[in-house]
């Protein structure tokens, strides 16, 4: 089974809310010092996901990403935890893609790579949040899409059993392939690279693609446009319930529930 | 004449609480976009009777797309409805929630029909004729402000960050179309749908009261704590993402982002130190209480009421003073 990985450099989502900076001029995120940007985390269960699937029925897992020279880290950790090639997609002209553009980007590459029996990608992204592009680039190419995922069964050459979540519950839906899915984290837990698939990372070649080899028409405008991004800063406005003992402050905060008629 | 299109979520054969939510912000928008009609799309098993019910919420207009396969309606056909819906009405604005199977089908939505999309917004505002739209990202740590240059705009609201219609103008029954799928390439099959059943208790998005644990609490040895003060409570009970990716409770209780989000008059919580991820999911709740050992912990700038300390000798009190008080 032949499986590309979308994957995404984001900001380190465990920066402490109290660290987190942007600069509002340019509406980008300031990284602390110190902290490197990470693989986006459902992106890592997408990774870990089409590895098992290519362990079980043979193939190759191939991981692409669009994103400035430092995501070429993030393509280098999948190789690290065992994807069989990577492609880059840099230009400058996409830095600063939306998420329509984003989308038809990655499509262009995966289409680009020939065969694929299945793409998968994380259910969103850490830092915008959004979910979309995914379902975007399954659009551009004509797939069946479904997310978020929990759980795929039953693959075969022809199709996979995809769980998806629902409100209160959850579908199991027979999916044709070729088809993109949306992994969500209750998949599976991403392994760590092995050291063996650390050294191959190292002698990893990763092809770097421009718009011009995607055949992109340049500076076509995004349809998403950010306007402004701030931090909103909040005062703790706590009243900490003080007493002789831990037990005592319990039965406090119980009468004060109580006089504020909550309980 | 074009407006706003609503597309309800009517899953599970009912209207789902968040279309209140979406027919007054609806309303409000074609307002504000000079008067504009609002349209709802309807579609899924069953739908037809339903439809009445967006009369009381002052609609006039309703699409009305039934299923009549024997499963569930598949993503694809749901897709299809609402393509079909978008091309015939040719809104500006087209609304769905941010939860369930609307999440995704807003963004293919969008694809499709060659627009921008933003999802998850908190708040929406019309200026100088431009549609802006607010949303968190990084987790909550930061807020965004979107425009869409193309049209429609898609836009998906999260669950009770906004208020229903105020005081819906009656409009008797709703005119109501029946809305045709058209046919398309069927690749995905649906077997079964599971719908979990809430063990007792109200449901966590509905709930007035809800105690939620975290990391905190140690291990699933302990959640009983969590439980019984529930029980005694009348609550519901949740869990941040930690607690149920780590397996002690099942994934249905998680708070957050990527679970429910609530918005109950009393969020009491307990060992939860509140990472971004869980706060996103509790923006809606008026009392926060935070019972956590490190009086640094982030909850503590959301919280009304806190106590730090060993939650285990404070919730045994906690607990036995509550079930007095209520005799």
């Amino acid at each position: 089974m032949d499986i590309v990985v979308t994957v995404k450099q984001v900001p380190d989502p465990d920066i402490p809310p109290t660290h987190f900076r942007v600069d509002e001029a340019t509406r980008t995120v300031i990284p602390p010092a110190g902290v490197s940007p990470v693989m986006n985390g459902y992106d890592a269960h997408a990774l870990e996901a089409a590895l098992r699937l290519r362990d079980q029925l043979g193939g190759k897992v191939t991981v692409v990403s669009l994103g400035p020279d430092s995501a070429r880290d993030a393509l280098k950790r999948a190789i690290a935890m065992g994807a069989d090639a990577a492609v880059h997609v840099n230009d400058p002209a996409l830095n600063a893609a939306d998420s329509t553009t984003t989308a038809r980007a990655l499509a262009a590459a995966i289409k680009k790579l020939g065969h694929v029996d299945l793409v998968l990608s994380g259910r969103q992204a850490s830092d915008t949040d959004g979910g979309q592009v995914h379902l975007g680039i399954a659009t551009h190419l004509g797939l069946p899409a479904v997310s978020p995922v929990q759980k795929i069964d039953d693959p075969s050459a022809e199709t996979v059993v995809a769980e998806r979540i629902v409100e209160d519950g959850y579908q199991r839906l027979r999916v044709r392939l070729p088809a993109l899915l949306g992994v969500s984290s209750e998949m599976n837990e991403p392994r760590y690279p092995p050291l063996k698939g650390i050294m191959a990372a190292g002698r990893a070649q990763i092809p770097v693609w421009t718009a011009a080899d995607l055949e992109l028409e340049a500076g076509q405008p995004g349809k998403v446009q950010l306007r402004r991004l701030y931090v909103e800063t909040r005062e703790a406005s706590v009243e900490i319930i003080e007493a002789e003992s831990p037990g005592e402050a319990g039965a406090k905060l119980a009468d004060k529930l109580r006089e504020a008629r909550l309980v | 004449m074009p407006g706003v299109l609503v597309i309800a979520d009517a899953s599970g054969e009912q209207l789902a609480a968040t279309t209140a939510e979406l027919v007054g912000e609806g309303a409000r928008l074609a307002q504000q976009l000079g008067g504009k009609p609002v349209t709802v799309l309807l579609a899924g098993k069953n739908v037809q009777g339903l439809a009445s019910g967006l009369g009381q919420l002052g609609v006039e207009k309703v699409l009305v797309a039934d299923f009549d396969g024997s499963a569930a309606p598949s993503p694809q056909w749901s897709i299809a409805a609402a393509e079909q819906a978008a091309r015939s009405v040719q809104p500006e604005v087209i609304l769905l929630t941010h939860a369930g199977g609307s999440r995704d089908l807003g963004a293919t939505l969008a694809y499709r029909l060659d627009t921008g999309i933003v999802t998850d917004a908190t708040a929406l505002r019309v200026d100088g004729g431009e549609l802006i739209i607010t949303k968190p990202v990084f987790g909550g740590s930061a807020i965004a402000e979107f425009a869409i240059s193309s049209s429609p705009s898609v836009v998906t609201l999260r669950p009770r960050a906004f208020e229903t219609g105020e005081e819906p103008t009656p409009h008797g029954d709703p005119q109501i179309e029946s809305l045709a799928v058209p046919a398309f390439d069927a690749a995905i099959e649906v077997l079964e749908e599971v719908r979990e059943q809430a063990t007792g208790g109200p449901r966590l998005k509905d709930a007035k009261v809800i105690i939620s644990g975290g990391r905190g609490l140690g291990g699933p040895e302990n959640w009983h704590f969590v439980d019984e003060l529930a029980q005694i409570l009348g609550a519901a009970v949740g869990a941040t993402r930690a607690v149920t990716d780590a397996g002690w409770v099942s994934p249905s209780l998680q708070v957050g982002l990527t679970g429910a989000t609530v918005a109950p008059d009393l969020y009491i919580t307990i060992g939860i130190s509140g990472a971004v991820q869980h706060i996103a999911g509790i923006s809606g709740a008026r009392n926060v209480v935070a019972i956590n050992r490190d009086a640094d912990a982030n909850i503590f700038k959301y919280a009304r009421w806190g106590v730090v300390g060993d939650w285990k000798l404070i919730v045994p009190a906690f607990t036995q003073r509550l079930k007095e008080l209520r005799g």
